[in-house]
């Protein structure tokens, strides 16, 4: 039974050997310059701001509640949608309320103003 | 060879750890990490129940742990947001207005 | 796998569980209507709450005596849960009469109480009616997630929001408990069917001293006897019950109590039937501990709210005594005993809020002084409902504890109803120090204040009516409770 995952085994082989190697060879044959822009902190392109020991805004706890709560929801789709044509209308119904269920919690959320960034 | 005998007893470990911090830890944050741990704990145990038994029931019960989970997750980030802007902390030592 | 998707399918039965699906419908139409309205109007969605829940009251009142089993025996609207279904909705309509005005004059006219307490009401029903580990797990946590919050409505009060999450920490850490009992019994008889794990244990009784039932059953009865608050779970009682806002508490007290019992009756009847030696020495043992703590502890408060808190511990004290017994008195006794607290509780808590100030710092003993005198007729009121939680005929409060007592000294357990007796005897010290405070102590203040607003005044006088009949003349509904026996 295991044989089957033997090409992820070798995958995940690869993939580690591939970055690791390119480091190391960076390394290795890389010139090195060291400049004050280059030694500064990546952040995704933009001049850093500030100290990086920042409090987050509460904002994202709100965010992520309501991420979790949506997300979570999700789990019940995969069941449904593997036995979709043997549940038929009836399961199609069902799982139209469920949506709709959660689409009340949506517009409740979003008319409550969780959504607005300010 | 791995038994279900072998995964109840990490379940059972797992869910002794999170009982545990719940009773020593007092940043309710982390308590309620360990809720969740001992919550996972029980998972655990119904998944490898399910399959050792041959069951589908463990398995769904899952879902609806997961589910649940995830709306006590929100309401009790809420009211630890809305205890934290009025006291400006979440340690539960700080949760004595109210005494027996 | 087809046949069995096609006969999944059959078994489903919308109306198993009809009178909760009506509470959500209103409770998500409630919830949309909040969100369109102006912030502060609040009395239409009280009203609208109202005509809910007399819509289900009359859908659940359709459902005596035609049992309905749906999803799959996942759900059974049995007699049994009929009569809790009445008890949660006259809780949830008393609750609701005394809102409006308390919640304005608090100064949070939030919208989304009314659907939240649809929401546990709907949760508390799934709990009475469910047959499933299952859905007695759903319905406990729709229940507790909406306590939760109702507990920490007020957002901007510190009272409040520590009732809240003291509520949720511990509520999460039980359901931990109950879930890892529920998960032990699955491993045992290969099901979470309530009457199923009761089948298999009967067919394979070796399986019984299993440890991993036993245990099983001690992590399942810690996740309800946390939320009867039993001794040595009441740890949370008083100050929840002190930081909420009044008529959260008092439908805490009752509603979510009566569900608590009413899925533990169920479980440990039905399913672990076959145990009844091991739990029932156990429960004897926590009923007279928490009778005795509760009282005792009672008499200590100054707080009215918390002496009602550790008041409510004892209550449950006593109605554990009906399961100890196990008999068809006993357990009868439970459920009539619950209507019971549910009309004195609510009743006495809705006295409270008419005669609380804003921010209610005033509602200790002292507080209570000359009240009877300046408010006639709140003061009455006040008084049937501590006669009624001491036990004095003709109250509802009496009759309960004597159906229960009967249970108990019917099974033999002659120790443990004298035991309640003299706890109501220590009850009477606390109840009659209030009645002393209203009449015989010399007003402190002006009680110019107290509005007497219509809903509050209705709640009150439906909790009197509901007292005295059920004083007066208990034997028709203790026949109905019987008949709900499974």
């Amino acid at each position: 039974m295991l044989d089957s995952y033997l090409p992820i085994l070798v995958l995940i082989v690869i993939a580690v050997a591939f970055a690791v190697g390119s480091v190391i060879m960076s390394r290795l044959i890389g010139q090195k310059k060291p400049g004050e822009v280059k030694l500064a902190p990546y952040e995704c392109g933009m001049p850093p701001v500030g100290s990086a020991r920042e409090r987050l805004s509460i904002k994202f706890y709100i965010i992520a509640m309501l991420f979790i709560v949506f997300d979570i929801e999700a789990v019940f789709l995969y069941p449904w949608a593997v036995m979709f044509k043997r549940l038929g209308l009836f399961g199609f119904v069902e799982m139209g309320v469920f949506i709709i269920i959660l689409l009340i919690g949506y517009v409740y959320v979003w008319k409550k103003g969780a959504l607005e960034w300010e | 060879m791995i038994t279900v005998g072998h995964y109840l007893v990490l379940s059972a470990i797992l869910f002794a750890m999170g009982t545990f911090g719940v009773l020593t830890r007092r940043n309710a944050i982390v308590i309620f990490m360990c809720i969740e741990l001992m919550l996972n704990a029980v998972n655990l145990s119904f998944i490898a129940l399910s399959s050792h038994l041959g069951n589908m029931d463990g398995q769904i019960f899952v879902f609806f742990v997961m589910a649940v989970a995830a709306a006590e997750a929100a309401v009790g980030l809420a009211l630890m947001i809305t205890f934290f802007r009025n006291k400006e902390t979440i340690e539960v030592d700080d949760v004595n207005l109210l005494k027996w | 796998m087809e046949n069995l998707v096609q006969m999944a399918l059959q078994n489903v039965n919308m109306a198993a569980i009809m009178p909760s699906l009506v509470l959500c419908c209103f409770g998500m139409f409630l919830l949309m209507i909040n969100v369109f309205m102006p912030r502060g109007k609040t009395t239409a969605a009280s009203l609208i709450s109202l005509l809910g829940l007399a819509v289900t009251f009359v859908v659940t009142l359709r459902a005596w005596n035609h049992p309905e089993l749906g999803f799959a025996g996942h759900v059974a609207l049995d007699n049994f849960a009929t009569f809790f279904n009445v008890i949660f909705l006259i809780a949830a309509f008393l609750t609701v009469l005394m809102s409006d005005d308390y919640l304005h004059r608090e100064g949070y006219p939030v919208g989304e109480f009314y659907p939240l307490v649809l929401f546990t009401t709907a949760g508390a029903m799934w709990m009475a009616s469910g047959t499933d580990l299952m859905t007695v797990f759903l319905g406990l946590e729709v229940l507790s997630i909406s306590l939760y919050v109702l507990a920490g409505l007020f957002r901007g009060q510190l009272r409040s929001n520590e009732a809240g999450l003291k509520y949720f920490l511990l509520g999460a850490f039980s359901t931990g408990f109950l879930l890892y009992g529920t998960a032990l019994l699955y491993g045992v008889a290969g099901t979470t069917n309530i009457a199923d794990i009761g089948f298999y244990l009967s067919a394979h009784g070796k399986m019984l001293q299993n440890p991993m039932t036993i245990a099983g059953m001690l992590l399942l009865a810690v996740g309800f006897l946390f939320k009867i608050a039993v001794v040595p779970f009441h740890m949370w009682t008083p100050d929840v019950y002190q930081g909420a806002p009044t008529p959260v508490t008092a439908f805490m007290s009752a509603g979510p109590k009566a569900a608590a019992f009413a899925a533990l009756v169920r479980i440990l009847i039905l399913g672990l039937g076959g145990l009844q030696a091991d739990w029932s020495s156990l429960l004897w043992m926590l009923a007279v501990l928490t009778m005795f703590i509760g009282n005792v502890t009672a008499i200590y408060q100054t707080d009215i709210k918390r002496m009602l808190a550790y008041s409510s511990i004892a209550h449950a004290g006593y109605a554990l005594v009906g399961l100890v017994a196990a008999n068809a008195v006993g357990i009868s006794g439970i459920l009539f005993y619950m209507l019971a607290y549910t009309f004195m509780n609510i009743g006495a808590f809705a006295v409270l809020v008419l005669a609380g100030k804003q921010g209610e710092d005033n509602l200790t003993l002292e507080g209570f002084s000359g009240f009877g005198y300046k408010r006639p007729f709140l003061g009455v009121a006040m008084s049937i409902f501590l006669f009624a939680l001491m036990g004095i005929p003709p109250t509802a409060g009496f009759a309960g504890k004597f159906y229960i007592f009967a249970g108990a000294i019917n099974a033999g357990y002659i120790w443990l109803a004298i035991l309640g007796v003299l706890n109501s005897a220590i009850s009477l010290y606390y109840y009659l120090r209030v009645m002393v405070y209203m009449y015989f102590r010399e007003p402190q203040e002006d009680y110019g204040w107290v509005r007497m607003n219509p809903g509050t005044v209705v709640s009150i006088v439906l909790a009197i009516v509901g007292v005295l009949y059920l004083g007066v003349v208990p034997g028709k509904i203790m026949e109905m409770a019987k008949m709900a026996l499974f």
